[in-house]
Parts: C-alpha cells; structure tokens; sequence
C-alpha cells in the first residue's frame, strides 16, 4: 500500500515542480493556484503513504536509501508549504520542489522492500535523532534555494541586464531573511541531532563519538554552518557571501545525507 | 442603433489644439445635454483629458450622427472645420467598441498600460449619469469596457513595471531592501530630478531624508519642503553610514564620492546594503563602487536601460491585451445587435409560442384522448390569445425603435421575459 502512495506522491511532486516551473515563466495567477494545489496533494499523499510505511514496517520509515531520500522530501515539502502559507512567496516554490522531486526520484530507485530493522536502531532514539537531522536538513535546503534565488537576482541588479527575472524573484532582502532564519533554526535542529545521536551511540556503540565517516561529515558540516552563523552575526556576512555558504554548505548537507552511506562505509550503514 | 467615438488625442494632435477642446468636467452639463439633442443622437459622454478629447454616442445613423458631433466640436469651441479636420478622428460599431476598449486598458495613452485614464472615464460616465445623457447602451457599453480593462490588467503584465526614471529607481530599492519604511534617504545636490525622486521614495514611506547642498540655504529650503533634515555639504561623508539610499545631482566635476569612502561606511554599517543613485553628468560617484558587495550602483543611463527595457515588455504585453480585446468586441457587438426592435420581437414571439405549446400539449395529454375538445380550437384558441396580448406591445417596441428611450424598452422587455442571448 504504502508503495503504491508512494508512486502517487512521485507523480504530483513531479507535476507540481513542472507547473512551479510553468508559473517561473508564465506568471498566471492561476498557475500558481494549480502548483500549490498539486504540491499540497502530493504532501498529503506522503503523509498518507508515510503513516502506511510507519504501521506496516513497524518503525519510523528513515533508516534505509529509499526511506530516507523520501522523507526528506516529505520535510522540505512540509516546510515549504508552510513558508508559502505564512509569506506568500510562490517564486521559491520554482526552485524548492525541483529539489524535493529529485530526492523522490533517488527513493524511487532503491529497494522499496520492509526488511527487519537490524537491533541497534531499535530505539526510540531512532525518530528523535532522525527527525531532528532531516528536519535541519530540509531548512537547509530552503537556505539553498534562497541562496540560488539571491545570486540570480542580485546578478540582474548588479549587471543592469533587467530581465523577466527580476520582476519574478522577491527582493534581496527577503531571500537574505531565509537566509539568515533558515541558518539559525537549522544550526540548532543540527546540533541537537548531533547531540542526541552521540548519546544514542553512547548506548549503541559505546562511545559518544567513534569517529564514523557520518558523524566527521556531519562535524565538517557544522563547523562549515558555524562559521556562516559566526560571520553572519559578527562580522556582518550577508547577501551575496552567505548566500554562497548556504549553497556550499547545502552541497556538504547531502553529501553526509547521501554520499556517505552510497560512497563510504562506517557505523551509520545498515541496509548493506 | 450604433456607437460612435469622435475625438481626437495627444497622436493627432498638438496640445495646442487639444487644450482649445479641451471640456472642464465643472461645466461639463451644458455640451453634454447640447450633444444629446443634437436630431441624430440618443446618447452620450464626454471623455476629456489632457491627452485626448473623445465624444461616445449612440446614434440612429452613423454618418449623420457622425458628422453632427464634429461640427458641434467646432461650433462649441469656435474653431474653423478646417483648422480641426486632420485632426478628428472618428470610429463607429465594432471599430468605436474596440477603441474605447483601448483607451480604458490604457493601450491608447502616451505610456501603454498607465492607469490613469481608467479613472478618468469612470469620471466621465459618472458625469454623463449625473446629467442622465447616457442610457441603456452606453450603460452597458462603459461597463463593459470597464471589466475589460481590469481583465487586461489582470491577465498581463502592462503595468506592472516602471516607465519613469524616478518609478524604476523606486522600483529597484525595493528590489534590493523589500520595505523602504525604516529606510534613510541622502540626497546630494537640491535638483529637481532628486526632488522628484526622494517624492517618490516619501510616498513609499522612508524614515527620513538628509540633504546637503553647496549651497546650504537651498539645502535648508528643500529641507522645509520635504521634511528633511539639511546636512552641511562638507560633511557628507561623516553622515554617508546613515543611509540607505543615496542620490546625487550635483554639477561638479569630479566624484563626490569615492570607492574608498563607501568601503569604510560599509563597515560601519556592518555591510547592509546601500543603493546609489547617480543622476548627474558628469557623474558624481565613482562607478568602480557597484563592484563593492551589498553594494549597488544606478547612473543615468543604467535607469533609462531599465525603463527602456520594461517599456519593451509592456509592448510586449500589449500584443496580448489587443487579443483579450478582439475577443471582447465580439460579444458586445453581438449583444447590440439583439438592440433593435425586430429580432426582440422575433425572440419574443418564439418565446410566448413555446409556453403556448407547451401548455397545449399537456391539456392534450390531460383529456386522455376525449374527443370532448377539438384540438384545432384550442389551437386557435391559444394563439388567437397570444396575438391580442403581444399586439400592443409588439406595435409599440417598433414604433419606439430609433427613438431615445426605444433600447430602454428593448433592453426591458430582453429581460423581463429572459430573451438575453446565452
């Protein structure tokens, strides 16, 4: 059952980040309506087809490669729609749902099959830790967006070459605000994924820290987003530099999200 | 019955010309009720501007109708016929629909898309009620035009950018700082092109303005007059953190401001963004400073670049307004036409004969066959009955056909007996 939603939630994901895309263009009212209305489909459907996986497997549906990509999805969808909701810009929907349709993409490619969940994640740190990370994760990649947003726009301001562009992107100062919220609530939900993970493999492994190929990504990513919040808050970094370090940053996100279970092995692989 | 528009406007004519025709909307009853009477003319509304003079009327007979508004124009203002031929303009039917659906979407004016003249000819039909010159059709002709301009405003994009230098100045602060309402304006150089634009900016609710001058008095002038604080020329600099926005336009020489000033003000104010604008020549500010992150840097001829390109799109634009018009014109043209007395009439008669049959029908089917009634005499019987109701009504609608309140009983009688066309 939870497949088959899945196969549903892949199609409107993949239709609302075309009409998304079509509004980017064609700046109908009604587009909009259309992509908003589709994506917000598309979610209830995860919801749906998450809550299915969740009875049928018996655990929170995060612990292998199709799980994952997909539930990050779920969560940048989620927090999308909810920025939409509160502050009306439908522009970032052109560039955000693109990147949930790829991650639904990467799910739909792994094994969809429930295998028993090996003993060490049976725990109920697992949702915790888990959701605490991907949530982070998915700010992140609304700070990536906004990031992407800010380079195009201030390009057309700085070079003069008004284009369609400019009329269609919000102002530098509203993407330099995601940039700037997005950062600080998704350096804190990483910390505290960090900090219940390393209690959770005092428990697990035996060590707060074991120097698993996981957990040094997710250190380097921290640092790298700590830096930002540091020059952000006092050496005054905005616009165009924390832009780049958001899409730098979004970049080493994925890499410890995907790259390091597909490329390298360590503690945190499972499902091999 | 049929529409006609006869004017002229700021393409046909010098405003020389425009400003002698021009109607002031205080004495505007007296021509309007004088078009009225005129033998030819049922209805009609003045639309003046300072950009165009336009005559809407209804009329029997569009060349006559035609040609009695043009020489009430120039009897009215006193100008030879001669003088004012090459300049009058005259559309009727579909051609006047379509004009004056240009003109309410703007497509007509001097800036395509400017919103103004919708206005203006909501004032002038609104006159044109008050003094009871308009009926049925222009009712529904304004109307329609109106809904039209706001679909054309509504489904493109014709007015959504700047066609001013001052509006796309504007336009892009807010491109750069979302709000300007807690912003700072400095203005260099008490001109008029600054002037004009720190307006715009006061009308979008910045915080404050500092201006400085070479001259401090007139700094201290424009102060008063905007509600600004004077700044002494000299110390420019020691006040550049301040703000937000700054534009020059002075006629000096060299650059008032250098890269390095705004390097070190930039720290001061902890890189939030500045944007210059620079619309002296020669130029006052050194152009090396847009390449100064969280900077940016407009001269003259970046913001005619801006206007230049949104006046293209608006073009652009346009193209798709004349195809939502084209379509519109149609549908009205066909609603006139039911206007006239003898398809009311023709659609009348069908719908009293179908209720008739219909009710014959079920007395029929109610008798069960009885030969008790002859169905050919309650035939009779029943459009003999229709006849006499609808004879005086029916001789009346064509006897008030071409007259002034004749569309008012067609337009009455098209609704009370629901004949509108679906």
């Amino acid at each position: 059952m939870n497949t088959l939603f899945f196969k549903i939630v892949l199609v409107f994901y993949l239709a609302g980040t075309l009409s998304y895309l079509l509004y980017l263009f064609k700046q109908r009212p009604r587009i909009s309506k259309a992509a908003t209305i589709i994506l917000t489909s598309g979610f209830v459907f995860h919801t749906i087809s998450l809550i299915l996986r969740y009875l049928e497997a018996g655990y929170t549906p995060i612990t292998n490669l199709y799980e994952a990509p997909s539930f990050l999805a779920w969560a940048i969808v989620g927090v999308y729609l909810f920025i939409q909701f509160k502050y009306r810009v439908t522009s970032l929907g052109s560039f955000i749902s693109p990147v949930a349709s790829i991650l639904t993409l990467v799910s739909s490619a792994f094994s969809k099959e429930i295998v028993p969940l090996s003993p060490v994640l049976r725990s109920f740190w697992l949702p915790i830790h888990v959701i605490l990370a991907f949530l982070g994760d998915a700010i992140f990649a609304l700070a990536f967006c906004a990031g992407v947003m800010y380079l195009m726009q201030e390009h057309q301001i700085k070079s003069k070459k008004i284009g369609s562009f400019y009329h269609r992107l919000p102002s530098l100062k509203l993407l330099d605000d995601i940039n700037h919220y997005s950062l600080t609530i998704g350096f804190l939900l990483l910390t505290m994924a960090m900090v219940t993970g390393s209690i959770w493999a005092r428990h697990a492994w035996g060590a707060f820290w074991s120097w698993d190929a996981k957990q040094v990504w997710s250190l380097l990513t921290w640092v790298f987003y700590a830096a930002l919040l540091h020059g952000r808050i006092n050496i005054g970094w905005r616009g165009r530099v924390a832009a780049i370090f958001a899409i730098l940053g979004f970049f080493a996100v994925m890499f410890s999200f995907l790259g390091v279970n597909t490329l390298l092995s360590g503690l945190h692989t499972y499902d091999r | 019955m049929h529409i006609i528009v006869v004017g002229l406007n700021h393409k046909t004519a010098p405003v020389e010309l425009r400003e002698k025709l021009y109607f002031p909307s205080e004495n505007i009853e007296e021509p309007l009720k004088r078009v009225t009477s005129l033998p030819q003319i049922s209805e009609a509304l003045i639309l003046s501007t300072c950009n165009r003079v336009e005559i809407v009327a209804v009329t029997r007979d569009i060349r006559e109708g035609t040609e009695e508004i043009r020489n009430f124009l120039s009897s009215y203002h006193g100008i030879p016929m001669s003088q004012l031929d090459s300049c009058l303009y005259s559309y009727d039917s579909c051609d006047a629909i379509k004009h004056i659906f240009q003109v309410a979407s703007g497509l007509d004016s001097m800036v395509v898309g400017e919103p103004q003249i919708l206005g203006q000819l909501k004032d002038a039909y609104s006159l044109a009620n008050k003094y009871k010159t308009s009926n049925a059709i222009l009712h529904r002709f304004l109307h329609r035009a109106f809904s039209v301009a706001k679909k054309v405003r509504t489904e493109t994009k014709i007015a959504t950018s700047a066609v001013s230098i001052s509006y796309a100045a504007v336009e892009l602060a807010k491109k750069i700082f979302d709000t300007l309402k807690d912003k700072v304006v400095m203005l260099i150089g008490a001109g008029e092109m600054s002037e004009l634009a720190a307006r715009h900016l006061l009308n979008h609710g910045v915080k404050e303005i500092l201006i400085a001058n070479r001259t401090h008095s007139r700094a201290i002038k424009l102060a008063d007059v905007l509600g600004g604080r004077p700044v002494v020329f000299e110390d420019i600099t020691l006040f550049l953190d301040q703000a937000d926005i700054v534009i020059s336009s002075t006629g000096s020489a060299n650059y008032i401001i250098r890269s390095d000033d705004v390097v070190r003000v930039l720290k001061i104010r902890k890189h939030k963004p500045m944007f210059f604008i620079d619309i002296a020549v020669p130029r006052d500010i050194d152009p090396r400073i847009n390449d100064i992150s969280n900077v940016y840097l407009y001269d003259i001829d970046d913001l005619e670049g801006v206007v230049g390109t949104n006046i293209k799109m608006r073009e652009e634009e346009a193209k798709k307004a004349e195809r939502i018009i084209e379509k519109e014109i149609g549908q009205f043209n066909k609603w006139l036409g039911t206007l006239s007395a003898v398809p009311t009439v023709v659609s009348l008669r069908e719908r009293f004969e179908e209720i008739r049959k219909k009710e014959v029908e079920k007395t029929i089917s109610s008798l069960n066959g009885s030969s008790e009634v002859d169905v050919k005499v309650l035939d009779a019987l029943t459009t003999s009955i229709i006849n006499k109701i609808l004879h005086y009504p029916v001789t009346q609608l064509k006897t008030l056909d071409n007259t002034r309140e004749g569309n008012y009983f067609v337009d009455a009688v098209r609704k009370l007996f629901d004949l509108e066309e679906k």
